[in-house]
C-alpha cells in the first residue's frame, strides 16, 4: 500500500512538472512533434533495450507474489509416489514463456520424487513435453520411462479429452507419445482416471487450457489443479482464484522468473526479465510521450 | 562467441531458423522478398505439420487402423462423417456436411454447456458471494467491498432493458472505470506477453547461433 501511495505521488508531481513544462511554447512545439516520429525509432529503442540487459544482466529483484508462492506450495505438499498429470497444452509459439514454467515444473516435480502422467491437448506440444522429460526427468533425475513417467502425447477433442479422462486416462490414451501400448507401461497400470491423479499441473497457452480443465473437471472430478500460463490469458484465470477452481497460478514470463526464483533456478525466464522490465519503462514512457504530444498539439490547435 | 557450425546437421538447422527470424524481423523496417518468403514457409510448413501430426496421432490410430485390423470397425461412422465434411466443395453435395456439423455442434454445444454452468456460472456466482465486513481484517473487508461495487456496476453497465440516466447512469459509469481497470490490466498482460516472444527470439540469436551469453 505505501508503495502505491508513493507511486501516485511520484506520478502526480511528474504530471504537474509537465504540465507545467506544456505551457512553455518551445517545449509545446517539441512535444507536438512527437506525433510525427517515425515508429521505426521505437523498433530500434525496444532493440536496444531488450538486446543490451540479455548481454549486460542487470540482476533486477524478483519478488514472488501470492499466486507463484500458492503454485510452489501446492507442488510442495505432494508425498513421493503421488501421481501428477502434467498437461502441456502449448506449442512453440508460446515457448519463451511457457518452457521456463514447464523446466522448473519438472524440476520440482522430481525433486519430490513423484510419478508423472505427462499428456498434450495441442497438437505442438509433444515434442515440447517430450524435450522437458528428456532434459530434467530423465537426464537429471534418471527417472525411467514408463515407471516413473510417461508421456501420453496428443489427443484431438479438446473439451471432449477432458471428460474422457475423467472416465478413463488408459482409455483415452491407448498408446503413448512413442506408439507403445499404454498396457505394457508399469505407471498406467497405477492411473485409472482423473480421480486417481493428486494434482493437475496445466502449462497452458490458450484454448484448450486451463479454462477447459477448470470448467470440466475441477468440480465433477474433484481435480486440483495450478496454471502456468501465457500472460495474454492470466487476466482471464483470476477469477479462477478468487473462487478456489485454480490453486496457483503463473502468469507469463514474470511468472515464470517468480517460480525461477523458488525452485532455485536461474533459467531463461530469469534472465529475461531484465529485458522485460526494460521494455516496459520504455512503453510506459511511450504512452506518457504520446499523450502529451496529443495534449501539446491540442493546445497548440487552440492557438 | 561460439557461432553455431553450419556444416553440421544441428548447426544448419539453427542457422536457417535464425535467417527466417531475421527475415521476419525485416518486416519492422518495411515489407520485402526475404519477410514474404519466410512468412509463406512459416504457413506452408506450419500446415503441413498439422496435417501430418492429427494424421498419426488422431485419424490414423483412432480411426484407420480400427477399422483396418476389424478391432473398432464401429469407427467407420466418424470417418464418413468426417469425410462428409468435404462434400462443401461439390455444390450438389454441401447438403450433406451438415449432417456432420449438427453432430459437430451438438455435441460441443452440451459440452460446453455444461462446463460453463457448472465450472464458471455457479462457482463464480458463488465465489461473489462475499461478506462486506469481516471484523478485525479492514483489508479484507476493503477488498470486498470493492468487488461487490466492481460486480454489480459492471452487470448494471450491460443492462439495456431501462434507459441509463440518474442513479442507474451513475452506477454504469462507474462500472466503466471498473472495465477501464480491467482493459488496462489485460492490455499490460498483453504487452508482457509479447515482449516475452520477443525476448526469446532475441536469446536464441544470441545463445544457441551465435554464442555470445547462456540463457
Amino acid at each position: 500500500m505505501a508503495s502505491l501511495i508513493v507511486f501516485l505521488v511520484v506520478l502526480a508531481v511528474v504530471a504537474g512538472i509537465l504540465a507545467f513544462l506544456l505551457r512553455v511554447p518551445a517545449v509545446a512545439a517539441w512535444f507536438a512533434r512527437l506525433r510525427g516520429l517515425d515508429r521505426r525509432w521505437i523498433f530500434v529503442a525496444v532493440w536496444v533495450l531488450v538486446m543490451i540487459p540479455l548481454l549486460f544482466p542487470l540482476k533486477l529483484p524478483i519478488a514472488p507474489t501470492a499466486r507463484a508462492v500458492e503454485y510452489y506450495e501446492e507442488i510442495e505438499k505432494l508425498k513421493p509416489g503421488d501421481i501428477v498429470l502434467l498437461s502441456a497444452d502449448y506449442d512453440p509459439a508460446s515457448g519463451p514463456e511457457l518452457g521456463p514454467m514447464l523446466r522448473s515444473s519438472l524440476t520440482q516435480l522430481c525433486r519430490h520424487k513423484v510419478k508423472i502422467v505427462g499428456d498434450c491437448l495441442w497438437p505442438g506440444g509433444p515434442p515440447l513435453l517430450e524435450q522437458g522429460f528428456n532434459q530434467v526427468a530423465r537426464d537429471q533425475f534418471h527417472y525411467q520411462y514408463g515407471v516413473d513417467y510417461v508421456n501420453l502425447g496428443f489427443k484431438e477433442g479438446r473439451e471432449a479429452v477432458i471428460l474422457a479422462m475423467g472416465n478413463s486416462i488408459p482409455g483415452t490414451f491407448a498408446s503413448d507419445f512413442r506408439g507403445t501400448p499404454v498396457t505394457q507401461l508399469p505407471l498406467m497400470n497405477k492411473v485409472t482416471n482423473l480421480s486417481s491423479v493428486k494434482l493437475l499441473v496445466n502449462i497452458s497457452a490458450g484454448y484448450p487450457g486451463t479454462k477447459e480443465w477448470v470448467q470440466q473437471a475441477s468440480r465433477r472430478f474433484n481435480l486440483k489443479i495450478i496454471s502456468g500460463c501465457t500472460a495474454v490469458s492470466a487476466p482471464e484465470y483470476y477469477a479462477y482464484l478468487q473462487s478456489n477452481q485454480l490453486l496457483g497460478l503463473l502468469g507469463g514470463m514474470a511468472g515464470a522468473a517468480e517460480y525461477e526464483k523458488m525452485t532455485g533456478i536461474t533459467g531463461s525466464a530469469t534472465k529475461g526479465m531484465d529485458a522485460q522490465s526494460s521494455v516496459h519503462l520504455l512503453i510506459m514512457l511511450c504512452i506518457l510521450m504520446g499523450n502529451l504530444a496529443h495534449w501539446a498539439a491540442r493546445r497548440q490547435g487552440e492557438r | 562467441m561460439h557461432i553455431a557450425n553450419p556444416l553440421s546437421f544441428d548447426g544448419l538447422g539453427v542457422w536457417i531458423a535464425a535467417l527466417l527470424t531475421l527475415f521476419i524481423f525485416s518486416f519492422l523496417y518495411k515489407d520485402n522478398p526475404f519477410y514474404k518468403l519466410a512468412e509463406h514457409l512459416f504457413v506452408g510448413i506450419s500446415a503441413g505439420y498439422y496435417v501430418a501430426q492429427e494424421w498419426w496421432a488422431v485419424i490414423y490410430p483412432q480411426c484407420v487402423k480400427p477399422v483396418m485390423n476389424g478391432s473398432r470397425p464401429i469407427m467407420i461412422i466418424p470417418g464418413i462423417l468426417g469425410l462428409l465434411l468435404f462434400s462443401r466443395f461439390v455444390p450438389k453435395a454441401g447438403w450433406l456436411s451438415r449432417w456432420s456439423l449438427a453432430i459437430i455442434i451438438g455435441a460441443y454445444a452440451g459440452i460446453k454447456t455444461t462446463g460453463f454452468a457448472q465450472g464458471d456460472l455457479v462457482e463464480q456466482f458463488h465465489a461473489s458471494l462475499l461478506p462486506l465486513w469481516v471484523p478485525g481484517h479492514i483489508g479484507v473487508s476493503i477488498d470486498n467491498i470493492l468487488f461487490i461495487a466492481g460486480i454489480i456496476s459492471t452487470l448494471v453497465f450491460f443492462f439495456f432493458s431501462t434507459e441509463h440516466k440518474g442513479a442507474i447512469k451513475n452506477a454504469a459509469q462507474l462500472g466503466v472505470w471498473f472495465l477501464m481497470i480491467s482493459f488496462g490490466a489485460a492490455y499490460g498482460f498483453t504487452v508482457m506477453a509479447r515482449v516475452s516472444l520477443l525476448i526469446g527470439r532475441f536469446q536464441f540469436l544470441l545463445d544457441p547461433w551465435l554464442g555470445v551469453a547462456r540463457f
